[in-house]
């Protein structure tokens, strides 16, 4: 986790997307984080949550490099308290913002918890349906990137799996469609139906992105739902 | 104090600078009545989606209009409730946020009290004590009003509200959506006494309301009158005619039964010019004075939350970083300020 010559400034990351309430601030890993599961509970705890992990890492707001945030998929009120928090902190400083993907930052810390390579994440998404991504690890970089679009679909509809390389399940959709979403991708290696997004993964992902300069200003840091029909 | 105010509770965007010392430096509006206007009434997650995607634009507006950097905000408030959860979480999230991260005071604030209060925005306001009739799509409260914090609620609907009733009004005569303003235009080609439509609860003690009467009594009409040319307008006439005299009544009993001399009537209704001289006759009777916000904080705004923001912050009230929002709060729960 040491960084050579002089210390890039941190990012803080925060996600509240599922019923965690997580945020991590970190260099180059996460050096500090809280992560709490609180349904219903994240704009009562999150700001002091990062007033927590600042202080643990002696910073100010202003020295951050940069705010990330999950921007979706996820439970809508929760993934648009976070975009709040992140426009609201960073348009304060001026600060960058680096919107990731709840379903990346899923398989993200599935590499990181058991070291995964390869993972097939399900998040239930109600009504039927779940939020599904497909990442694979870029060993250069030991981030998770997407081999195909994360989507909103039924679990009948979800991509099948073909015979090869190993690879992990994770997500509340594997709990909640287990026997469907099985059926179309048997075998995994590895199966965490209860994972929920950890601000702690949030940080490698978004550090490559600050460095590649792929960022937007706080106005335009805004979720990404993939469900887009919400009327009836 | 130079205070940044949020307003997302509803279907409008509303931010503005307030000043303590100079007053209302610049203040901005994002309607999303085109966005609900297909579903005939607002859908709530459309409204928090939109209003994510405004705060922050709207705020750099209103800052670049009043010649401000982000760095010369003193404080900011936001609409806590009452309103829908879902879209007042976004304003409350950017601004005690932004708060936060630049050790700023904050404060949740009453939609309902900023709205009673609008008027000592205005270059004449009205001075305490005073009545205020507060009217708009989701609100009819008739309220006595001592002093910031000192509310007695004196009435309200118990169905309807006036506002609610005015756009179901509209809708059964085929009006787009938000029938309000349409239906005042159509009643403006109305005859006044063709129909007679109820004046609900006038007939007995007290300042309660209720509109959904009217609706059923309008939809009889309309299915009675068939195609008949000219009968839309004249329902509509009878209609608006009927609620400019059942607020006129209740506002007329309020100012006797509390003795006050000012009425204070805000809310986006209160742009209803029937409205506004069936009132002003009730109150001329009386030698009462009435008070309106100037047309742009009649409706949903964030000036009348940074100016009601600046009253409570000025006094030291401060809100938490751990911050809530409520669809429901009551007006009589208000303190004073400090």
């Amino acid at each position: 986790m040491a960084d050579s010559g002089t210390r890039r400034p941190p990012v803080l990351a925060v996600d509240t997307a599922t019923d965690a309430c997580s945020v991590a601030a970190g260099a180059g890993g996460a050096e500090a984080w809280r992560h709490a599961v609180a349904p219903r509970g994240h704009a009562a705890r999150v700001l002091a949550m990062i007033d927590e992990v600042l202080a643990e890492l002696g910073v100010q707001v202003a020295d951050l490099g940069g705010v990330a945030w999950c921007h979706g998929p996820g439970a809508f009120t929760g993934v648009r308290i976070a975009a709040g928090v992140a426009q609201g902190i960073a348009w304060a400083h001026r600060l960058p913002v680096i919107g990731v993907s709840t379903l990346a930052v899923l398989a993200q810390g599935a590499h990181r918890r058991f070291g995964a390579t390869r993972v097939r994440v399900a998040m239930d998404a109600r009504m039927g349906e779940v939020y599904w991504g497909e990442y694979a690890l870029e060993e250069a970089s030991a981030l998770m990137r997407a081999t195909a679009a994360d989507r909103v679909c039924r679990p009948e509809a979800v991509p099948e799996a073909g015979a090869g390389e190993a690879w992990g399940g994770v997500g509340t959709g594997w709990g909640a469609y287990g026997e469907i979403l099985a059926a179309r991708c048997p075998g995994p290696e590895r199966l965490d139906p209860e994972a929920l997004p950890d601000a702690r993964d949030l940080i490698p992902l978004a550090r490559e992105r600050l460095e590649r300069g792929d960022v937007v200003a706080a106005r335009d840091a805004v979720p990404v739902y993939l469900r887009d029909r919400v009327t009836g | 104090m130079r205070v940044l105010g949020i307003e997302t509770s509803c279907d409008e965007t509303g931010v503005a600078v307030y000043d303590g010392d100079t007053g209302l430096l610049a203040h901005a509006v994002h309607s999303q009545v085109d966005l609900h206007a297909t579903y005939g009434g607002v859908v709530p997650e459309l409204a928090s989606r939109d209003h994510v995607r405004r705060v922050l634009p709207l705020t750099e507006q209103v800052l670049a209009e009043a010649g401000l950097e982000r760095e010369a905000l003193d404080a900011v408030a936001y609409t806590r409730g009452p309103g829908l959860v879902g879209a007042l979480l976004v304003g409350a999230s950017v601004a005690r946020s932004l708060a936060w991260a630049r050790g700023l005071p904050a404060l949740g604030v009453h939609h309902m009290e900023a709205h009673l209060l609008a008027p000592l925005l205005e270059d004449d306001p009205p001075a305490f004590p005073f009545v205020a009739l507060l009217i708009s799509g989701g609100h009819t409260l008739l309220v006595q009003v001592a002093g910031v914090g000192r509310y007695r609620a004196l009435g309200e609907s118990v169905d309807d509200a006036v506002g609610e009733a005015f756009d179901k009004t509209a809708k059964l005569l085929d009006l787009p959506y938000p029938g309000g303003p349409q239906l005042e235009r159509l009643a403006a080609e109305g005859a006044p006494d063709r129909y007679r439509f109820p004046r609900p609860m006038t007939d007995r003690p007290g300042l309660d309301f209720s509109f959904s009467g009217l609706k059923t009594f309008t939809r009889n009409l309309v299915r009675d009158a068939g195609d008949e040319p000219g009968a839309r307008a004249d329902i509509a006439r009878g209609f608006q005619d009927a609620v400019a005299d059942t607020l006129a009544i209740k506002c007329r009993r309020a100012l006797q039964h509390t003795g006050a001399q000012r009425l204070v009537v805000a809310g986006g209704v209160s742009a209803n010019r029937a409205l506004r001289r069936r009132i002003d006759a009730v109150a001329a009777e009386l030698g009462a004075t009435v008070h309106y916000p100037r047309p742009a904080l009649c409706t949903d705004n964030g000036a009348m939350i940074a100016y009601c923001g600046y009253r409570r912050l000025a006094a030291g009230e401060r809100g938490d970083i751990a911050f809530d929002v409520t669809a429901r709060w009551p007006l009589e729960t208000l303190r004073e300020p400090g």
